[in-house]
C-alpha cells in the first residue's frame, strides 16, 4: 500500500511532440484514482511512466515515497492490468498467476495459497487449470486481475482494463472491480476513455486533454463543477448543452441573452459571481436534465421557452428531445410519460440553479 | 439514363455470373486438374527413383520394356549401402553436421531475432534490413571468398569447416522468420513479464521461446532442409571420403571408374531424402504457421 506522487512531469517524443506536458497528482494510500480523456490525451503515458514502462522527460514520480524515476518496473512493486489481458498464452491460469511471484522466488506453498485466495475473491477457483484460449473474454480479464491481486503491490496499475469487453459484461466487471478495490484496498491508478467507468468507479476523478490535467476532484464534483468547458462537456451523458450567450446588466437585474431572443434572468445568488462578465459574450451551458418540462422544476429560477423537437428518443426512464437552436443541437431530457412529437411544438424550462457560464477565450467556467 | 436502363443493368450482369454452385465446380475442376499436373512433374524424378532402386543392374542396363516398371524387384541396392562402411559414415557426418548447424543456427538467429524485434537500439532497424540482405546473396558467390576463410582457418576437407560454413545461409533466414514471429507476439505481453519481474533472459526463456515456438519449428525445418541437402559448399570444400556427407558422398563414391551404380545411386538418394520428407510431413502445419507469421500484422 502507498501513495503516488507525480511531479512535474513531461514526456517528450522525438520531434518534441509533448504527449504529457507537466503535471502534478498526489494518490493517497488506497485511493481509487480514475484518469480520463479523449485518445491522445497523454492519460496512458501517464499510466505507463508510473508503471515505468515509459521513461520520464523530466520531473518526478515517488511510489510509497520513494522516488521511482530510475527504478525498473520489476521493482517498482506495482501490477498492471493490460487492455488485451496479456495472459501468457501457454501457461494456464494458475501459471499464469503465480508466474509473478514464481520469480521472485516465494515458496510454493504461499504462491497456492495467493492464488487459491485471489481466484476465490474473483470466483475463478474452477478455471485454474484452463490455458488462456480456453476462457471467456471476462474470464480473461478477471484471469488478468488476479495475477495483480496474488502479487499484494503496492499500486495497482489498470489500462482501459474493460474496452475489449461487450457493452453488458463491461458493466458486470466494472463492479467487479468495484468489488475487490473495497476488498484489497490497494492504491489503484485507472485509465479509461469512458467518463461512465470513471465517475462509477473512481474516488477521484482526472480529466485530461491535450496532455494537461484540466480538472482532478470527486465524481459528483467534476459533474456538478466542473472548471472548464472541456471537463463540462466531457463528463456526462448525453452531454451539456453549449449556447453562445451576452451576459447583461438590465434593468438592474444580470440575465443571460441567448439566441432566439430567449432572456434568462441570473439568479439572485449567482449574480455577484457573474458580475464581471456583464457585457461580454459568454458560452451558457446546461445539462439535458436541467432543460426538461417546466412541470419537473421549483418554481424558482426557472425560464420555460418554447421549442419543436426533432428527434425523440424514449429510453425508458427518460426522454431524450433533441432539437436545433442557432446551428447547435440541444438535447433535453424529459419524463418518458410526457407526450412529445417531432415538429410538434412543445414547452420546456431551464433550470437556471444550475447553469454554467464559460469564459469564451479561456475555456474557464466563471 | 433512364430510370429503367438503370434497373436492367444489374440484371444484366448477374445473369452472366451464373450461379454460384456452378462457378465452385469449374474452380474446383481447375484445381484438381492442375494440382494433379504439378504432382505429376514433381513426383515422376523420385517415382523413377525409388523404381530404379528397385531393380538389379541387369534390369536397369536393359533396354527391353518400360523403365517405369520393375519385373524382378530386389532389395539387393538397399541393403548394399546401407551396410556399406561408406555410406553409413557419409550418414553420420551429414548428421553430425546437420545437428550441430541446426543448434548453432538457432541459438544466434532467436537471441538475435529477439534483440532486434524487441530491444530497440540505435541501428535495430537497419540492422534487421541488413540481415535479411545478406540472405539473398547467393551461395555460389560466397564460396569462393568462403573457402579461403575456411583455408585460411585450417578446417578445409573437415566436417567442422562446413558447420562453421553453414550458418551464414541458415541464420539471416531463419532470424528473418523470428524476427517477424517475435514482432507478432503483443508488446503487452513482454510488459507485462516485465513487470511481473522477468529480466530480460527469463523473459525470452520463459515467454518468448514457448509462445513463438512454432516459429521457431518452422526456422529449424529450414535449418534442417539447408544443412541436410547443401551441395554446393561440401562440393568445393570437402575432398575425401570420411569428411562427405550424404548428398556429395552418395553421387561421388558409389561411382566405380566408369561405371555408375544406378541402383546403389537411387537406394541412398532416396535414404538420404527420407529424414526431410518425414519431418515435413509432422511438422507441416508449423512451418506454415512459423512462415506466415508477421504477414497478417504489421
Amino acid at each position: 500500500m502507498a501513495e503516488v506522487s507525480v511531479r512535474k512531469v513531461v514526456k517528450a517524443y522525438e520531434g518534441n511532440v509533448q504527449a504529457v506536458k507537466g503535471i502534478d497528482l498526489e494518490i493517497a494510500d488506497h485511493e481509487f484514482v480514475v484518469l480520463v480523456g479523449p485518445s491522445g490525451c497523454g492519460k496512458s503515458t501517464t499510466l505507463r511512466m508510473i508503471a515505468g514502462l515509459e521513461e520520464i522527460t523530466s520531473g518526478e514520480i515517488a511510489i510509497g515515497g520513494t522516488v521511482v524515476n530510475d527504478i525498473p518496473p520489476r521493482d517498482r512493486d506495482i501490477a498492471m492490468v493490460f487492455q488485451n489481458y496479456a495472459l501468457y498464452p501457454h501457461m494456464s491460469v494458475y501459471e499464469n498467476m503465480a508466474f509473478g511471484l514464481t520469480l521472485r522466488k516465494f515458496p510454493k506453498e504461499e504462491i497456492a495459497r495467493r492464488v487459491n485466495n485471489a481466484a476465490r475473491i474473483l470466483d475463478i477457483e474452477t478455471l485454474l487449470e484452463r490455458k488462456p484460449k480456453a476462457l471467456s473474454g471476462g474470464q480473461r480479464q478477471r484471469v488478468a486481475m488476479g495475477r495483480a491481486i496474488v502479487r499484494d503491490p503496492k499500486v495497482f496499475l489498470f489500462d482501459e482494463p474493460l474496452s475489449n469487453l461487450d457493452a453488458k459484461l463491461r458493466v458486470q466487471m466494472r463492479t467487479e472491480i468495484k468489488k475487490v478495490h473495497q476488498t484489497v484496498r490497494t492504491t489503484t491508478v485507472y485509465v479509461t476513455h469512458d467518463q461512465v467507468e470513471a465517475m462509477t468507479l473512481a474516488d477521484r476523478v482526472v480529466v485530461m486533454n491535450h496532455g494537461v490535467i484540466e480538472q482532478v476532484g470527486p465524481p459528483q464534483e467534476l459533474y456538478h463543477h466542473p472548471k472548464t468547458r472541456f471537463v463540462a462537456g466531457f463528463i456526462g451523458s448525453p452531454a451539456m448543452n453549449f449556447f453562445p450567450a451576452r451576459v447583461e446588466n438590465g434593468s438592474g437585474a444580470l440575465r443571460v441573452l441567448l439566441p432566439n431572443n430567449i432572456v434568462l434572468p441570473v439568479p439572485a445568488d449567482r449574480t455577484a459571481r457573474y458580475q464581471g462578465a456583464a457585457g461580454r459574450e459568454v458560452i451558457f451551458g446546461i445539462r439535458p436534465e436541467h432543460l426538461t418540462e417546466p412541470k419537473n422544476l421549483d418554481r424558482d429560477n426557472i425560464s420555460v421557452f418554447e421549442v419543436t423537437p426533432e428527434v425523440i428518443e424514449p429510453m425508458g426512464m427518460e426522454t431524450l428531445v433533441h432539437f436545433w437552436m442557432q446551428g447547435a443541437e440541444i438535447c433535453a431530457r424529459i419524463d418518458p410519460t410526457t407526450p412529445a412529437e417531432p415538429g410538434r411544438p412543445m414547452e420546456l424550462a431551464a433550470d437556471l440553479n444550475h447553469m454554467h457560464l464559460i469564459d469564451t477565450e479561456s475555456g474557464r467556467v466563471l | 439514363m433512364s430510370a429503367s436502363t438503370a434497373a436492367e443493368a444489374p440484371k444484366g450482369i448477374y445473369h452472366l455470373a451464373g450461379s454460384l454452385s456452378k462457378e465452385r465446380r469449374w474452380a474446383l475442376w481447375t484445381a484438381y486438374i492442375s494440382l494433379v499436373f504439378a504432382a505429376i512433374i514433381f513426383l515422376a524424378p523420385p517415382f523413377y527413383m525409388f523404381v530404379t532402386s528397385l531393380k538389379g543392374s541387369g534390369e536397369i542396363a536393359s533396354q527391353v520394356g518400360s523403365p517405369w516398371l520393375v519385373r524382378d524387384p530386389t532389395l539387393e541396392n538397399y541393403s548394399a549401402i546401407l551396410f556399406n562402411p561408406l555410406f553409413q559414415r557419409f550418414m553420420l557426418n551429414s548428421i553430425v553436421i546437420t545437428i550441430c548447424v541446426v543448434a548453432l543456427t538457432m541459438v544466434i538467429s532467436i537471441l538475435a531475432a529477439f534483440a532486434l524485434a524487441r530491444m530497440r537500439f540505435f541501428g535495430s532497424q537497419a540492422l534487421a534490413t541488413g540481415v535479411f540482405l545478406t540472405y539473398l546473396v547467393p551461395d555460389t558467390l560466397l564460396f569462393i571468398p568462403l573457402y579461403q576463410i575456411v583455408g585460411g582457418l585450417g578446417l578445409l576437407n573437415s566436417i567442422w569447416g562446413l558447420i562453421l560454413v553453414y550458418p551464414t545461409l541458415t541464420v539471416p533466414f531463419c532470424t528473418w522468420i523470428m524476427i517477424g514471429y517475435f514482432a507478432s507476439i503483443p508488446k503487452e505481453l513482454d510488459e507485462a513479464a516485465l513487470i511481473d519481474g522477468a529480466s530480460w533472459s527469463q523473459m525470452l526463456l520463459r515467454i518468448f521461446i514457448p509462445v513463438a515456438l512454432p516459429g521457431i519449428i518452422a526456422a529449424t525445418i529450414f535449418a534442417f532442409t539447408v544443412s541436410w541437402a547443401a551441395f554446393v559448399y561440401p562440393t568445393a570444400f570437402v575432398t575425401t571420403p570420411d569428411q562427405m556427407p550424404l548428398t556429395i558422398g552418395v553421387v561421388s563414391q558409389l561411382v566405380r571408374a566408369d561405371t555408375f551404380a544406378w541402383g546403389q545411386i537411387m537406394a541412398g538418394a532416396l535414404v538420404a531424402a527420407l529424414p526431410p520428407v518425414v519431418i515435413y510431413a509432422f511438422l507441416m502445419d508449423y512451418y506454415i504457421a512459423g512462415l506466415t507469421a508477421g504477414a497478417t500484422k504489421g
